[in-house]
């Protein structure tokens, strides 16, 4: 892998950092007119999501790493791994629960999410920004309300919990925004 | 998109002819001032045998070469026009002013690019307050940079460094600053600086302190530690401290400035003292400027010297973010 130096450090370069993979977010030239050059570095742990800033005495390099976005569909859970097939070469990989993280929720049989891989072995996993899930339970509405104001909790068939209108019922199929975790609009089938 | 595609798509210049226009009155507005006060302009080369060797600064080497005749030699484009401005001094110029480019390798970013214009001037028989004072009117009241109804701030370094970090910068030792760094929770300063007291200062100025200054208006921090003299003589009454002050804007470096040594034997030392540093970094060794050194055993004239980076003060004028929106063809379009 390359060895990168703060000169090249780029918003979206991914490097290792303290063994861990990790993507640099903003890098920051700091120099006094008469004094030592540093650089300080916004850059997120892919691994544990959390950004941090650090610096660097400017010229000091890091290695990089073998950090590659995929597109996958998600096939199934097997109890302890969540596995996904590559869209374009078929390949197939399994990712752990830390992997998965608060995806889960949102994971549907056959639905293309983004896998992170970090040396091949699925790092991350972004569900798609908006999701097609059947409601499974929610509180029966109030007649003839169509207005979406208020709202009631909504259980999806992912287990996903989203506040949806009060004219919405049990049964129904409903796209949300993952992002944000809302809904959206009902989805007729 | 073609490496040709993408110099296509971006031909413009890099700020507004608005900009442009604010740079051009900023110039006539400097030129005007010094005029008033018959401040002679002056230029001295960009080209020149010799360059500073101030370990911090990188430079940019040519060569001269006539084709055919085999002779050449190395041309340093300046890192700043102190040392040709100074024989003009020792040469009975008379205080003189100059706006003109310096170059300085390695250095890019949001603040920096490696061609910049700077204004640098010389007042003969000016101690460093009066040298501030010119600061305050030519920037703070003329360019409208002061904090509006109140005194312009001054602070000493050791003033600032206490008021942000909590601790005497001239008499900690490095057990001061590691414990500092460990209670504020920084775990790269350690690494970073190591034993070496100079590069803690810097580090936690530049990281804690700076940031702090001029917040409503100019800032002046004066009494530098000597051991960030660079070419300033030290306070004849306290040699740990030396005559260099700097200003700042909103956390902005704007200027530099130092009561300027005078003595040729002291200017070698330190001279010799940059080269060590150089030597010990495997950094390139540039050859002694005994022109200047001839010049200040000559004698320089008593006086003080400021240099104030202009693509930053147009930044301070526009509220810019970035020195790419005050320049035509910053390095990404040059």
């Amino acid at each position: 892998m390359a060895i990168y130096s703060t000169n090249e450090f780029k918003g979206g370069l991914k490097v290792i950092l303290d063994g861990d993979p990790c993507s640099i977010i903003e890098n920051e030239f700091v120099k006094p007119g008469k004094g030592q050059a540093f650089n300080r570095v916004k850059i997120r742990n892919l691994k544990t999501g959390r950004v941090i800033e650090r610096t660097f005495k400017s010229g000091d390099t890091l290695d990089g790493a073998d950090v590659v976005e995929r597109d996958m569909q998600y096939l199934y859970n097997d109890g302890e791994f969540w596995h996904f097939m590559a869209e374009d070469t078929f390949e197939q990989y399994s990712a752990d629960s830390n992997a998965v993280s608060d995806a889960v929720k949102w994971l549907k049989e056959q639905d293309v999410c983004m896998v992170t891989l970090w040396n091949g072995t699925p790092l991350s996993v972004a569900p798609p920004n908006f999701v097609v899930l059947k409601i499974v339970e929610t509180d029966p509405g109030i007649r003839g309300d169509t207005s979406g104001g208020g709202g009631k909790p909504a259980t999806l068939e992912t287990g996903a919990v989203v506040r949806v209108p009060l004219f919405v019922q049990t049964d129904e199929v409903i796209r949300v925004d993952t992002r944000k975790g809302e809904y959206v609009s009902r989805v007729k089938e | 998109m073609t490496e040709t595609a993408r110099l296509h798509a971006d031909w413009r210049p890099g700020c507004s002819v608005e900009v442009l226009r604010k740079r051009a009155w900023m110039l006539a507005a400097i030129r005007s001032y010094f005029d008033r006060r018959r401040v002679m302009e002056v230029e001295t080369p960009s080209l020149c045998r010799t360059v500073g060797s101030d370990p911090n600064l990188d430079y940019f080497a040519s060569g001269l070469s006539f084709e055919g005749s085999g002779y050449d030699c190395t041309l340093y484009l300046q890192t700043s026009p102190e040392f040709s401005m100074k024989r003009l001094l020792a040469a009975g110029s008379g205080s003189i002013y100059q706006i003109c480019k310096a170059y300085r390798n390695g250095e890019a970013g949001r603040l920096h690019n490696p061609e910049f214009t700077i204004l640098e001037w010389y007042r003969v028989g000016y101690d460093l307050e009066m040298l501030m004072d010119e600061v305050d009117e030519l920037v703070g009241r003329g360019f409208g940079l002061a904090a509006p109804g109140r005194n312009p701030e001054r602070i000493t370094y050791q003033q600032a460094f206490i008021s942000h970090c909590g601790f005497d910068p001239l008499i900690a030792e490095i057990a001061d600053f590691r414990r500092f760094a460990e209670a504020t929770g920084d775990p790269d300063a350690q690494t970073l600086c190591g034993d070496d007291i100079r590069l803690w200062q810097e580090y936690l100025f530049s990281a804690r302190v700076q940031p702090q200054l001029g917040k409503t208006g100019l800032c002046h921090v004066y009494d530098y530690p000597a051991n960030q003299c660079a070419l300033a003589c030290l306070k004849a009454d306290d040699p740990r401290l030396a005559e260099r002050a700097e200003v700042f804007y909103q956390g902005l470096e704007l200027a530099n400035g130092f009561r300027e040594l005078d003595s040729a034997g002291e200017q070698r030392e330190r001279f010799q003292r940059e080269l060590e540093i150089r030597r010990q970094a495997g950094k390139q060794l540039p050859s002694i400027d005994e022109r200047l050194l001839a010049a200040l055993n000559a004698g320089l004239p008593d006086c003080s010297g400021m240099a104030l980076g202009l693509d930053r003060l147009l930044m301070c004028l526009v509220n810019a973010s970035s020195i790419d929106e005050v320049m035509s063809f910053s390095l990404s379009r040059a």
